[in-house]
C-alpha cells in the first residue's frame, strides 16, 4: 500500500518537479478563463457592425453630425404594454439618419418614411424576428418553437393589417388579399374573426341552387363541376378535382333536389323566342342596356371586356334554358330574391331579342363530350353525401342541406401558426409565408383526402392572399385595444316603403351607395335630394343621358312607368336631403348679369374650372368632371354653392379638390353656373 | 517520415470532401451572337419592395445592322436581393429574351444589367432602370392616380381617362426630371398646396392644400422624386452592383 503511495508521489514529483510551476500554470489558465467573457463581448457581432459604422461615417461630409448622434453599446426599445424588447438598433444604427438613405447596404440604411415612430412601435411588430437577440442568426432566422423568423419584405404590408382592419392607403397588396378572401368565398368555409370583434363575411354571391333544374341542364352542371374555368375564364367557382363519378352523382342530386319554380311569369312559349330573334338587334339592345357595366363577354378579338358584378356571358347559350332566360330577364328576383340584377321592364319584343342574342352565345366544345345516363336513386343518394362532404352548402343555398358550421379550419390566427405545427412538402422552404402560398396554390398536394378546392390565382393574387392571411396574428389580439383601427361599420340600410320596394326591384344599391350601403360604380345618392331639381331627375330616370363623358359604365334605361318615376323622384327628393343646408335656400334663377359675368371670369381665369369641366361645348375641353352645359337646370343653387365651398364635405372622396373659395366667389360662380340652363328643347331650336 | 506523407493525403481528401459541387445548371449554349442589346419593354416599371414587377422585362439582341438575332445568350444581373426568373436565356425567333424581375427588399431605384457577348466573346451590356416604391411613395402613387394623373399623365385608359391632350397649358409629366428636378421640395409643396398661381404658373393647376393632408402632399413629392428621369439627385437613391 505504501509502495503504491510512494509511487504516486514519485511520479507526481517527476511530472511537476517544483510546486511553483503547476501553481503558475493554473493561475495562467484561470486568467485566460476570466478573459473569455470580456473578449467574447469585445469581438461580438454587434460591436463589429458598430465599428463598421464608425468607419463608414468617418469619411463622409456630415461625419461630425453623425458621430454626435452615434453612441456605442446595446440600444433597446422597451415597450412593456406591447411586449416589445427590440435591440435591432444596436446594429441598424442609421435608421433615423435621413442622410444615410443613399446607403444601399444593410444594416446601416435609413428606415423608409412610415406613419409610425420607431420608438413607439419598435421593430418586431412589423418585421417579426427576435427583438431581444443581438446576433443576426438569432434575431433574423430563428425558427424555434414560438419564434418567427424575419418577415420577407414582400409580405410586410401584412403587419399593417394587425391593427388596421379596413382598406388602407399605401397597402394595395393587403387590400387586394382581403378582397380576395371575401370575394372568392374563402370566408364561407374558413371562419376569420378579427381583433376588432368583427367576423369577415363573404361578398361574393353564389347563386342559390334551389331551382337549378329550371335554369340549366344536368350536363352543364356536370361539365361545370369538372372544370369551371373551361366554361368561363373569370369564374370564381374553384375546381374540386372531382372524378367523373363524383360529378355525375352531384349533378344527379342537384337536379333531383331542385324545386320547380312557379311559372306564372313566363307568358310566352320558349319555342317562339329563337325563331323571331335577330341577333344584331339583340346585340345592340345588349349595348344600349349597358349590360357590359356588370357582365363580361369575350369579344371578337378574344379579350374579355365588361364589369365583374355579374357572371360572364360568353357562353351563356350553352348554359341556360331559353324559357328560364326570358323569365329571368323579365323579373330576376322571381328566381333569386337576393340577386343584384335590376328588373329592366323590357317589352316582350325586347325580351325576345335579348334572349335570342344571348342564346346565340354558345361554346360547342364545352358540352361536346358529356353524355350522362339517367340517374339512379343510389347515385342521387351518393351525390347528396358528396354535397355534404365537399361543403357545397357553405356557399350555395341547396334545399335540404344545412350550411355547415366550422367546415374548414378557423384562420383567425393563422399568421402566428408555429412552424413545428406545420407539415411541409418535400423540398419547399420551411417558412410560414411559403407554406401559406403553397397551400393556396396547390392545396391537394398536402394530402389526397383534403377537400380544399383549387383556385386559378395568379402569382400576384397568391402573394396578396398570403399577405392578408399573415396579418391574422396572435399579436393582433394582444396589442393594446387603443391601437385597433376597426373595420367600417357595415350598414344594412334599406330604402323604406313602396318606393323602397321599387328601388329594391331596380337594385339601385348594386351600383349606387346610399347611407353607407351599396356599390361604388355610380355616384353616392345619400344627399341626392338636396342636389338635383325635380324636372331633371324625372327626365333622367326616363332617359338617362351621360353626365361624365370619360366613364365607360353608365346608368341604364329601366323603362319606368310615369307613376313609378314620380314615386321615385318624390321619395329621393324628400328623403335624401342633407342636414347641412336647406335645399331651396337659394333661388334657381334671377341672378344679376354682372354677377353671372363675374362668375364666368372666376370660372375661366382664377379657378381654371375648364381643366376638368365643360360649360361651352364648342370651346371647353374638360373631360374629367361632369359636363356643366345645362347644370343650371340640373342642380339646385344651394347644392352648387355648398359644393364649391367644400366638395369633400358633401361627398367624401370625390375627385374635385376643396379650393377654399370665398363666399363671394362661390356665390358668383353659382350665379354663372345657374345661368347654364338651356334646356334640350331650346338647344334643338337653335 | 511516413507520418508526414499521409498529411497531404488527408488534406487532399478533405479538399475533395469540402469541394462545393456547382449545382447542375440548365446548359444554355449560345448558337448565335449579336452586337447590341435594346430594351423591348418592361423598363421603368414601378414595383414594390420584394415583389415581382407587374410586367416581364423583355430585351432584344440585334446584330450590327440592327436585325434581331436568334439564339444569343443573355444573362441578367442586378444589385443584391434582385431575382430574375430566368436569370439567363436564349433569344427567341424575334431576338427577344423575357424575364420576370423580383425587386430587392429596399425601395428605390434599381439598375439592372442585361449582358450578352459578340462573336469574339467580348461582352456588351444594357442597363435598365426599375423603380421600387416603399410605403410613402406608394401612397404618393395612389394619390397621384386619383388626383394628379388625370392631367399630368398623358396616357389614357378606360379606367382612368387622361385630359392631358385637351389642356391649353400642358402640365409636366412627373417623370420629367429635366424640369421638375429644378424645383425644390418646398416649391413643389407650394404648387400642390396653393395651386399653380403660387409660383406664377397656370391656374389650371388647382390648390390641393385643403384636400390633401400634409403627409399626403409629402408622399406625392416623394413619388415625383422617385419616378423622375434623370434621377433626382439630393434624395434619389441608386443601387448598383
Amino acid at each position: 500500500m505504501n509502495s503504491v503511495k510512494a509511487k504516486i508521489v514519485a511520479s507526481w514529483q517527476a511530472v511537476v518537479r517544483d510546486p511553483i510551476v503547476p501553481f503558475g500554470v493554473v493561475s495562467f489558465l484561470l486568467l485566460i478563463a476570466l478573459a473569455i467573457a470580456p473578449l467574447k463581448d469585445h469581438f461580438s457581432e454587434w460591436r463589429h457592425y458598430q465599428q463598421q459604422y464608425v468607419r463608414l461615417i468617418r469619411s463622409r461630409g456630415d461625419a461630425v453630425t453623425l458621430q454626435r448622434h452615434f453612441e456605442g453599446g446595446i440600444h433597446q426599445i422597451w415597450l412593456p404594454q406591447m411586449g416589445v424588447v427590440d435591440r435591432c438598433q444596436t446594429c441598424h444604427i442609421g435608421l433615423g439618419e435621413a442622410s444615410l438613405s443613399a446607403i444601399g447596404t444593410q444594416p446601416f440604411r435609413t428606415h423608409p418614411v412610415i406613419p409610425h415612430r420607431l420608438d413607439e412601435f419598435g421593430c418586431v411588430i412589423c418585421h417579426r424576428g427576435q427583438g431581444a437577440a443581438t446576433t443576426v442568426a438569432e434575431a433574423h432566422h430563428s425558427k424555434m418553437a414560438g419564434e418567427q423568423p424575419i418577415l420577407p419584405a414582400r409580405y410586410i404590408e401584412s403587419s399593417c393589417g394587425q391593427c388596421h382592419h379596413s382598406a388602407l392607403e399605401g397597402t394595395p397588396k393587403l387590400n387586394q388579399g382581403r378582397a380576395l378572401l371575401t370575394g372568392y368565398g374563402c370566408v364561407s368555409c374558413h371562419s376569420i374573426k378579427l381583433a376588432d370583434g368583427t367576423t369577415m363575411t363573404a361578398t361574393d354571391q353564389p347563386p342559390p341552387l334551389t331551382h337549378i333544374a329550371d335554369k340549366t341542364t344536368r350536363e352543364w352542371i356536370y361539365a361545370w363541376l369538372k372544370d369551371p374555368a373551361g366554361y368561363s375564364t373569370t369564374a370564381t367557382m374553384p375546381n374540386f378535382n372531382l372524378s367523373d363519378a363524383e360529378a355525375r352523382d352531384i349533378s344527379a342530386f342537384l337536379i333531383a333536389d331542385s324545386k320547380p319554380l312557379s311559372d306564372d311569369t313566363v307568358a310566352m312559349p320558349a319555342a317562339t323566342a329563337n325563331s323571331t330573334a335577330d341577333p344584331a338587334a339583340g346585340e345592340s339592345l345588349y349595348g344600349e342596356s349597358f349590360c357590359a357595366s356588370c357582365h363580361t363577354m369575350q369579344n371578337a378579338a378574344g379579350n374579355v371586356v365588361g364589369g365583374n358584378l355579374g357572371p360572364e356571358l360568353t357562353s351563356i347559350g350553352s348554359k341556360v334554358n331559353t324559357r328560364w332566360l326570358e323569365s329571368w330577364l323579365r323579373d330576376p328576383r322571381h328566381y333569386d330574391p337576393s340577386t343584384q340584377m335590376p328588373q329592366y321592364r323590357w317589352t316582350d319584343q325586347q325580351l325576345q331579342l335579348l334572349t335570342g342574342y344571348l342564346q346565340s352565345k354558345t361554346n360547342s366544345d364545352f358540352l361536346a363530350n358529356v353524355h350522362l345516363e339517367a340517374a339512379t336513386p343510389a347515385q342521387i343518394a351518393h351525390g347528396k353525401a358528396l354535397v355534404s362532404e365537399y361543403g357545397c352548402a357553405s356557399c350555395h343555398e341547396i334545399p335540404g342541406i344545412r350550411k355547415p358550421d366550422n367546415f374548414a379550419p378557423d384562420l383567425s390566427r393563422i399568421g402566428s401558426k408555429p412552424l413545428p405545427q406545420l407539415v411541409f412538402l418535400a423540398g419547399m422552404p420551411h417558412s410560414l409565408p411559403d407554406y401559406l402560398s403553397e397551400k393556396i396554390r396547390r392545396p391537394r398536394a398536402f394530402g389526397s383526402n383534403l377537400r380544399m378546392p383549387v383556385y386559378t390565382f395568379t402569382p400576384a393574387q397568391v402573394e396578396a392572399l398570403t399577405t392578408a392571411l399573415l396579418s391574422l396574428t396572435d399579436r393582433s389580439f394582444t396589442l393594446p385595444p387603443r391601437l385597433q383601427v376597426p373595420s367600417p361599420r357595415i350598414s344594412n340600410y334599406q330604402p323604406a316603403g313602396h318606393a323602397g320596394q321599387l328601388m329594391a326591384n331596380l337594385n339601385c344599391l348594386s351600383c349606387h351607395r346610399i347611407n353607407g350601403r351599396g356599390g361604388d360604380m355610380a355616384p353616392d345618392l345619400t344627399w341626392e335630394g338636396s342636389a338635383v331639381q325635380r324636372q331633371w331627375l324625372d327626365a333622367f330616370l326616363k332617359n338617362p343621358n351621360t353626365l361624365r363623358p370619360s366613364l365607360i359604365r353608365r346608368m341604364p334605361k329601366f323603362n319606368l312607368s310615369d307613376s313609378d318615376r314620380a314615386e321615385l323622384t318624390d321619395y329621393m327628393l324628400t328623403v335624401y336631403q342633407t342636414p347641412a343646408f336647406e335645399r331651396d335656400s337659394m333661388p334657381l334663377s334671377g341672378y344679376a348679369p354682372a354677377e353671372v359675368e363675374q362668375g364666368r371670369q372666376l370660372f375661366y381665369s382664377k379657378y381654371g374650372c375648364q381643366a376638368c369641366h365643360i360649360v361651352n361645348a364648342q370651346q371647353d375641353k374638360g373631360y374629367i368632371g361632369p359636363v356643366l352645359t345645362r347644370v343650371g337646370s340640373r342642380l339646385t343653387a344651394a347644392w352648387i354653392y355648398h359644393w364649391l365651398k367644400n366638395p369633400q364635405a358633401l361627398r367624401p372622396g370625390t375627385t374635385e379638390p376643396n379650393q377654399n373659395i370665398s363666399d363671394e366667389d362661390a356665390r358668383a360662380l353659382t350665379a354663372f353656373l345657374m345661368a347654364q340652363n338651356t334646356s334640350l328643347k331650346q338647344e334643338a331650336k337653335k | 517520415m511516413k507520418r508526414i506523407l499521409w498529411i497531404p493525403g488527408m488534406v487532399a481528401l478533405l479538399g475533395v470532401g469540402c469541394a462545393h459541387r456547382a449545382a447542375p445548371t440548365l446548359a444554355l449554349h449560345a448558337t448565335a451572337a449579336g452586337s447590341a442589346l435594346v430594351e423591348s419593354s418592361g423598363g421603368k416599371q414601378l414595383g414594390m419592395p420584394g415583389t415581382m414587377l407587374p410586367q416581364p422585362l423583355v430585351v432584344q439582341v440585334n446584330d450590327a445592322s440592327g436585325n434581331a438575332v436568334t439564339g444569343a445568350l443573355v444573362e441578367f444581373s442586378g444589385p443584391e436581393g434582385v431575382r430574375f426568373d430566368p436569370a439567363a436565356g436564349l433569344s427567341d425567333s424575334n431576338g427577344q429574351v423575357s424575364t420576370n424581375v423580383t425587386m430587392g427588399g429596399i425601395g428605390g431605384r434599381y439598375e439592372l444589367t442585361a449582358a450578352s457577348s459578340d462573336k469574339s466573346g467580348k461582352q456588351f451590356f444594357l442597363k435598365v432602370t426599375e423603380l421600387s416604391a416603399p410605403y410613402q411613395q406608394q401612397v404618393g402613387y395612389e394619390v397621384n392616380e386619383k388626383y394628379c394623373a388625370h392631367c399630368h399623365n398623358s396616357e389614357s385608359s378606360a379606367e382612368r381617362v387622361s385630359n392631358y391632350d385637351n389642356l391649353a397649358v400642358k402640365p409636366h409629366s412627373f417623370a420629367d426630371g429635366n424640369v421638375l428636378n429644378k424645383f425644390s421640395d418646398s416649391d413643389l409643396n407650394a404648387i400642390i398646396t396653393h395651386g399653380g398661381p403660387a409660383l406664377n404658373r397656370s391656374a389650371l393647376m388647382p390648390p390641393y392644400g385643403w384636400t390633401l393632408s400634409k403627409a399626403k402632399t409629402q408622399a406625392v413629392i416623394a413619388y415625383i422624386r422617385l419616378v423622375s428621369d434623370p434621377p433626382y439627385q439630393p434624395a434619389g437613391v441608386t443601387y448598383a452592383k
